[in-house]
């Protein structure tokens, strides 16, 4: 059984703001979401300063102490996102969501860090101050999924896609592949991160993060000469994909198709990333669209801004789609958000095909000559109306994943 | 630690640290290609030197370092030229 599957609904919480609207004009005026971090005085050891915190947003009176005692941040931003997914696929309170036809795949890099926390203080101090009853729910890394499940009573398969950079782009394709085979009729997909110091720090031990502390709206520099490394953002985006028939039998509004999924693995370095496989997983994506490489008018890339992934990325993708392919990275604008990229990506990915506009990477000025030739964009962006697009992800542990649109008429 | 105990301190650290044959530490030795170190390992490294010699050590001083002669010399340099972190 093979399923045609298509987007009805997208919802995000973001640095950028909470909806298309808000957040294209600030794409098309080139603001960055990055700033300094002064609340990250009291880490001396961890370098990089910056980060992209999400705009302030208002939670609806639903969300009480009740429906939130289970969740921390990155479950309240992954709710809320899939929440306006579902306000705009028209499905709040549809019949469908409790029936078992819906189901949920969602992920991020971790659990809240709170809760985290106390965990590691009993470790430490053998006191369980600050246990309750949903610490262990708040922390664990599918926190998200389960919670967007809890909120909406939806009864059909949680598909926890926590895989770090990977996660959300993982949730839309595992999303699509269980509609496309048939096991679900609707999904909720995407991906969440909340922002504390641990991640930068990761990054930061790694040598890859920027230190430009000093002029937050330089950094980072996605393919840039000078880029000195990523910058951490936050938040959540959801899409809602559902079985094409069903869709336009209920009348709802389609953005646009899921055309085709590839999913691999590097199996050779745990933070490496390796150019065979990268653009192996571009090739397995058009083979299952049934698509050539000619076909995609437009790649959004993973793009970080590090040293080494931005000049891996860019010969896979000069590999597969040639050196005059458009490409740009949304986290010139948003910093690296984790767990929500992918499916963040995805969506602004989508809207811009639909809007016939496509972001430039802002920050680059020269593009370093290690990277490969492609059509890199720069200054105000590009008016482009193209078919078919492909939003590219790398993960540590070498998770790669490559997702194709189609342009709904 | 003083100058002088920074070879074998080194060679302890790399023995305990990455559980290395202790014949095959000698001066000479390529971190890459004769140790199996890669740069995931040269950055615990990193770390684990700034906890020993209790010194900020930056990606710069590691640049060109190919030898465990190499890091001794990082390490001896490290000691007797910067001040305490």
């Amino acid at each position: 059984m093979s399923r045609r599957v298509v987007v009805t609904g997208f919802g995000g919480i973001t640095a950028l703001g909470h909806d298309w609207e808000t957040i294209a004009a600030k794409l098309r005026a080139r603001r960055s979401g990055v700033r300094f971090m002064p609340e990250w005085s009291g880490y001396p050891d961890v370098n990089s300063k910056l980060a992209a915190p999400v705009a302030p947003y208002e939670l609806p009176p639903q969300y009480n102490r009740k429906s939130m005692r289970s969740m921390g941040p990155v479950a309240v931003m992954s709710t809320r996102a899939s929440e306006l997914a579902l306000e705009q696929a028209g499905l709040i309170g549809h019949p469908v969501l409790k029936s078992g036809m819906t189901g949920v795949a969602h992920g991020a890099c971790a659990g809240s860090a709170e809760p985290t926390m106390a965990f590691g203080r009993m470790a430490e101090s053998g006191s369980t101050r600050g246990l309750t009853s949903n610490t262990y729910v708040q922390m664990m890394s599918h926190t998200g999924a389960v919670n967007i499940s809890l909120f909406f009573g939806i009864t059909g398969r949680i598909i926890p896609a926590s895989s770090a950079c990977t996660s959300g782009s993982q949730a839309i394709g595992f999303a699509y592949e269980a509609i496309k085979f048939g096991k679900q009729t609707v999904m909720i997909a995407g991906g969440g991160e909340e922002l504390s110091v641990g991640p930068t720090a990761v990054f930061d031990t790694l040598f890859a993060t920027s230190r430009r502390n000093d002029a937050p709206e330089t950094t980072p520099r996605p393919f840039d000469k000078q880029r000195d490394g990523l910058v951490i953002g936050e938040g959540a985006a959801s899409l809602v994909l559902e079985e094409l028939e069903y869709a336009q039998a209920r009348g709802a509004k389609i953005h646009a198709e899921v055309l085709g999924f590839g999913c691999n693995s590097d199996g050779a370095h745990i933070t490496q990333p390796q150019v065979e496989t990268m653009a192996k997983v571009m090739q397995l994506a058009l083979e299952d669209a049934g698509l050539p490489a000619s076909a995609i008018g437009y790649v959004n890339a993973h793009g970080t801004a590090t040293d080494r992934g931005d000049v891996a990325e860019s010969i896979a993708t000069q590999r597969i789609f040639g050196n005059k392919m458009p490409i740009s990275s949304l986290k010139s604008y948003f910093g690296h958000t984790l767990g929500a990229c992918g499916s963040l990506e995805a969506w602004l990915s989508i809207e811009m095909m639909r809007a016939g506009w496509f972001s430039p990477t802002i920050n680059l000025d020269e593009v370093d000559p290690a990277c490969a030739e492609l059509d890199y964009l720069m200054g105000e962006g590009r008016k482009l109306q193209v078919d078919h697009i492909i939003s590219n992800n790398f993960a540590f542990g070498g998770i790669n994943t490559s997702l194709i649109f189609k342009r709904w008429p | 630690m003083r100058p002088q105990d920074a070879f074998q301190t080194l060679k302890d650290t790399l023995i305990e640290q990455f559980d290395l044959d202790p014949v095959k530490i000698t001066p000479e030795a390529r971190l890459n290609e004769d140790l199996d170190l890669d740069s995931i390992d040269a950055v615990d490294m990193i770390i684990k030197l700034q906890e020993l010699t209790g010194r900020k050590v930056s990606p710069e001083d590691f640049k060109n370092v190919r030898t465990v002669a190499d890091v001794q010399h990082v390490i001896e340099k490290l000691l007797t030229e910067n001040p305490v972190a």
